[in-house]
């Protein structure tokens, strides 16, 4: 029995039970040996999976853009692909993205300074096939990102174990209105 | 991988400086984990020679030195034994920092005599272990220049990091390829020496494992001298960050490190007849090159004479059989190992090395013999001596694979239109062969490819991510369908409406200690690897998590935690979606309308897990109020809410004090559990309602008061009203609970309001009579009697 280290098996899962066109997003708990500021034994995955014709990189990058923009709240993020490797994608896509250095704290836009955000790829013809899914005829794209890392960047946080700790003052510092529901009308923060 | 930019330009021929070599190898994904020059720090060392040497008056073991370093004679005090005039050396002047210990050198008195700055040593400038002495440069070095740029170690060293599909790139010359395929220079061809043998190969070199060891390669060469190797092969090994060891150890590295090519070099001396790769037996030792003693069995491959194993195939050598510097004969032993061998020998025996990760991710199984003379040449060249003929045991798997490739894929998975020719280009640089039918040939050394992604994936980083331009997916037909299941709708509810109720919401782990776990049911997941004894055991319940939370906050001085979380616990068979609840400390804060402040209780509990029910859409007038909460709560003061008697949807109360005190916590605290799986899940009617038309007639109250045995549940004598006209009936309520005086022993006075809703017509007395009788009926049989 193993805890699971990332959100992928809801990716085959979904295939495996649903016909294309598939797009998910799939949020989740995972947990990895790791211990430190920015390293806790359980943090939080989010991933997309998109299968349907003629889905390709160009879609990939869009939407990975429109998401950031959206969460970030600025329309200045920018994304630098690098090809890597990851086993269930081909091709791999990691992605950067540019920041700058405002008085010690990482402020995302531009292109001075790149950091590694995320994996993600186009889905590997071997696991379309190997879920029912003919990869002559659908293609697709998946990314998977660390839902606490993302926070920590938006919000200039540097120690993640506090994420886990319950304090009262942190909660409340950080925590939403229960009514604040993000809409098309009113935004992320509406 | 590390390596210096003069030995990538041994491969590659480019005018490019090491930023445009970084900015490329990102580019096409060989990611640069750092760049350093080793000649950056030593940049205030120069060359210099010892003038004269006078013993320090204050000291036996320091001497004055007159140096100079190309700007006249200078005083410096220094302690090396081998300091004496005419050395040649290295000096740092004052202002220099010591890269071994980040000391600033100063103009300073030493036992009272002034000195000028510092002759160093190797250990000081970090260019070796040697300690003992100040480095000593031949007699002609200049004196004045700078010392890196004279032995050359201005070279940008640069740390690559390769994905585990390249292995082809675990080798200088495969970065080099890649480089020349991506534009920024041209791939120098390879020089493969041709030697002529002088003698036949004197030892037997056999496979007795063709699927461990599909082909062994070997050769004797004798008369070597085994000294150091050149200094020019030692300062690529150090830029590598490897220990040179002695010529014939390093000639095997560097080539490992130059082509990604490992192979070993046995001292001939110490073998017994015949070499060959067989199965190790089970329970075999062989004492690795490491000191190691390594314990081997029927599934792993070694390499082993008539006497015993003397190598762990593929991983690493044995200590008993390496070169040494007696050695005079060597048999070299370049060998094909199949990789998932090697990753399962490696992984048993957990034992990582260079080669390991070279053979176990598939090394060119067509670089054999080009491997076997590129080391002879170095070895005959730098220990001299005369090799024999090449034999071949068994064969290495070079059956190049070939794929039909659609040129168009490159856009429609891509995202990148390029052009048919450009691919072509591309994919011919990198070393595949392209036919006029556009059936391409894999080269040997790329093991990785095997399907037309795989070449979009090639053309696409050699072309540049960066021309991909972002595409907006298509809207999909159709009206948006809810994506979320009916558990998900559950869990958001019950979140939204927890946090609106002014509760926080707090993310615990999913482990616990195992002590806490035992009191809340036991945790049956233990993990085998925990971070600390805080984090073994899956939790069987939220509320320890909680707790430990409302901990924490007591102790760092709030005055009132409320907390709830929303997650998974973990029993032996399933994992069940649950919210846990907190609350301790003061409800409210003293206040001058309502004077002290209060405590919560138990009720406050009840209040919640009923408002989170009814956000989750339970019908919670339905639920029936039991006990059996669990151990861990108060017994007098606790309660489960059911759908039925077995299905329980919440369990609360005042949490039990043996349970607070296990926690360190002092007054009453609150607790309550919702099993969120247990929650039936309704199909939501959205914002669809059937017609409605507001009654035309008032409703009408009445109430009733019964006298009820003390045990008897309110909600079931509620309940029990409720049911029994569901045409007038439409609310009951509890409004008044009496015992005492009037009351008698043993019973309670509950008194209820009853609102009846008429249809068409008033109620007549009639009508109100025989509702009346039902409402007593019903209560009856619950054990109450209206009162007199």
């Amino acid at each position: 029995m193993l805890l699971r280290t990332h959100t992928s098996p809801v990716q085959i899962r979904t295939m495996t039970s649903q016909e294309p066109p598939i797009r998910i997003i799939a949020p989740g708990r995972v947990y990895r040996s790791d211990s430190d500021a920015t390293h806790t034994p359980m943090f939080h995955q989010v991933e997309g999976l998109v299968i349907d014709k003629g889905i390709h990189l160009g879609h990939l990058k869009w939407t990975l853009e429109t998401f950031l923009r959206a969460y970030f709240e600025n329309d200045d993020v920018t994304l630098r692909l690098r090809p890597s490797y990851f086993p269930f994608t081909e091709p791999s896509v990691e992605v950067d993205v540019g920041f700058s250095w405002v008085k010690g704290k990482r402020v995302l836009g531009g292109t001075e300074n790149w950091m590694e955000l995320l994996g993600s790829g186009m889905v590997h013809p071997k696991v379309l096939r190997n879920c029912g899914i003919d990869p002559d005829v659908y293609s697709g794209f998946a990314f998977g990102v660390g839902v606490d890392r993302l926070a920590m960047l938006k919000y200039g946080m540097d120690d993640l174990r506090a994420f886990f700790d319950g304090d009262n003052r942190w909660l409340q510092h950080y925590g939403f209105n229960a009514l604040d529901v993000p809409t098309l009308s009113g935004g992320v923060g509406a | 991988m590390k390596f210096s930019l003069s030995w990538l330009k041994s491969h590659l021929d480019t005018d490019a400086d090491i930023h445009a070599v970084s900015d490329c190898l990102n580019r096409i994904g060989l990611e640069v984990e750092g760049i350093e020059n080793p000649a950056e720090k030593l940049s205030a060392f120069r060359i210099a020679k010892v003038l004269s040497a006078a013993p320090h008056p204050q000291a036996d073991k320091l001497q004055v030195l007159s140096v100079d370093a190309g700007s006249g004679p200078m005083q410096v005090v220094c302690g090396a034994p081998n300091a004496r005039a005419g050395l040649v050396g290295v000096f740092g002047m004052p202002g220099a920092v010591v890269p071994a210990n980040g000391m600033v050198l100063k103009v300073a008195a030493i036992r009272g005599v002034e000195s000028n700055g510092m002759m160093c040593s190797v250990a000081e400038l970090e260019l070796g272990d040697d300690h003992d002495g100040i480095i000593e440069l031949p007699a002609d070095a200049p004196v004045g220049q700078v010392y890196a740029d004279w032995a050359g170690l201005d070279d940008p060293v640069i740390e690559v990091s390769v994905t585990p599909n390249r292995q082809d790139c675990m080798g200088v010359r495969g970065i080099a390829r890649d480089l020349a395929a991506a534009g920024l220079g041209t791939l120098k061809p390879l020089e493969v020496p041709s030697i002529t043998p002088a003698f036949a190969c004197p030892t037997e070199i056999r496979t007795d494992d063709a699927e461990g060891c599909p082909a062994f390669y070997g050769r004797v060469i004798k008369g070597v001298r085994n000294g150091a190797s050149p200094d020019w092969m030692q300062a690529r090994l150090k830029f590598a960050g490897q220990r040179p060891i002695s010529a014939l150890v390093d000639i095997t590295n560097y080539v490992m490190l130059d082509h990604g090519r490992p192979s070993h070099a046995y001292d001939l001396a110490k073998l017994t007849g015949a070499v060959f790769a067989r199965r190790a037996q089970d329970g075999e030792t062989v004492t690795a090159l490491n000191g190691k003693d390594y314990v081997l069995n029927a599934e792993m491959t070694v390499i082993a004479d008539e006497a015993g194993v003397h190598d762990i195939a593929g991983i690493m050598g044995g200590e008993h059989s390496g070169c040494s510097e007696t050695t005079t004969d060597m048999l070299l032993e370049v060998a094909y190992f199949t990789p998932e061998r090697i990753a399962k020998t490696g992984q048993a025996l957990a034992l990582t090395s260079d080669a390991r990760s070279r053979f176990e991710r598939g090394v060119d199984p067509a670089f054999l013999d080009d491997a076997v003379e590129i080391i002879t040449r170095l070895v005959l060249d730098i220990c001299g001596g005369e090799a024999s003929d090449i034999v071949r045991a068994g064969q290495p798997p070079v059956d190049r694979k070939t794929l039909a490739y659609d040129t168009s894929r490159c856009a429609t998975l891509g995202g990148i239109d390029v052009p048919a020719e450009q691919q072509k280009a591309i994919l011919e640089s990198l070393g595949f062969e392209v036919a006029a039918d556009w059936t391409v040939t894999v080269p040997t050394w790329r093991r990785d490819i095997d399907g037309p992604a795989d070449l979009v994936e090639e053309v696409v980083r050699i072309v540049g991510l960066d021309n991909i331009v972002s595409v907006p997916l298509p809207r999909a037909d159709g009206v948006a369908k809810p994506t979320a299941t009916a558990q998900q709708g559950i869990e958001r509810k019950v979140r939204r409406a927890a946090a609106a109720r002014g509760l926080n919401e707090a993310i615990n782990w999913s482990f616990l200690p195992e002590k806490e776990a035992a009191a809340f049911g036991g945790g049956t997941w233990s993990l085998a690897n925990p971070i600390s004894e805080d984090m073994k055991v899956m939790r069987p319940s939220l509320l320890p998590g909680l707790l430990s939370a409302t901990r924490r906050n007591m102790d760092r001085g709030a005055s009132s935690v409320r907390l709830f979380e929303i997650g998974r616990r973990y029993l032996s068979d399933s994992e069940r979606l649950t919210a846990g609840i907190v609350l301790a400390g003061d409800k409210s804060q003293r206040s001058w309308a309502s004077g002290k402040a209060a405590k919560f209780d138990a009720y406050d509990a009840k209040a919640e897990v009923i408002a989170l029910l009814a956000a989750a859409g339970v019908a919670t007038d339905g639920l029936m109020v039991m006990g059996e909460a669990g151990d861990h709560y108060h017994p007098g003061q606790s309660a489960t809410l059911r759908m039925g008697p077995k299905n329980i949807l919440a369990a609360f109360g005042a949490l039990h004090p043996a349970t607070a005190k296990a926690f360190d916590l002092d007054g009453t605290v609150i607790a309550a559990e919702i099993f969120l799986d247990a929650i039936p899940a309704k199909k939501g009617a959205g914002f669809m309602r059937p017609a409605y038309s507001p009654p035309a007639l008032q409703a009408v109250t009445r109430d009733f008061a019964f006298l009820v045995p003390e045990q008897l549940a309110a909600g079931d004598l509620v309940r029990a009203v409720k049911g029994c006209d569901k045409d007038n009936i439409v609310a009951v309520r509890l409004f008044d609970r009496f015992a005492g005086q009037g009351v008698p022993e043993g019973q309670v006075s509950l008194a209820i309001e009853v609102t009846l809703q008429p249809d068409e017509k008033s109620y007549t007395d009639e009508d109100l009579k025989a509702i009346s009788d039902r409402v007593v009926a019903a209560a009856a049989k619950q054990g109450a009697s209206l009162r007199g």
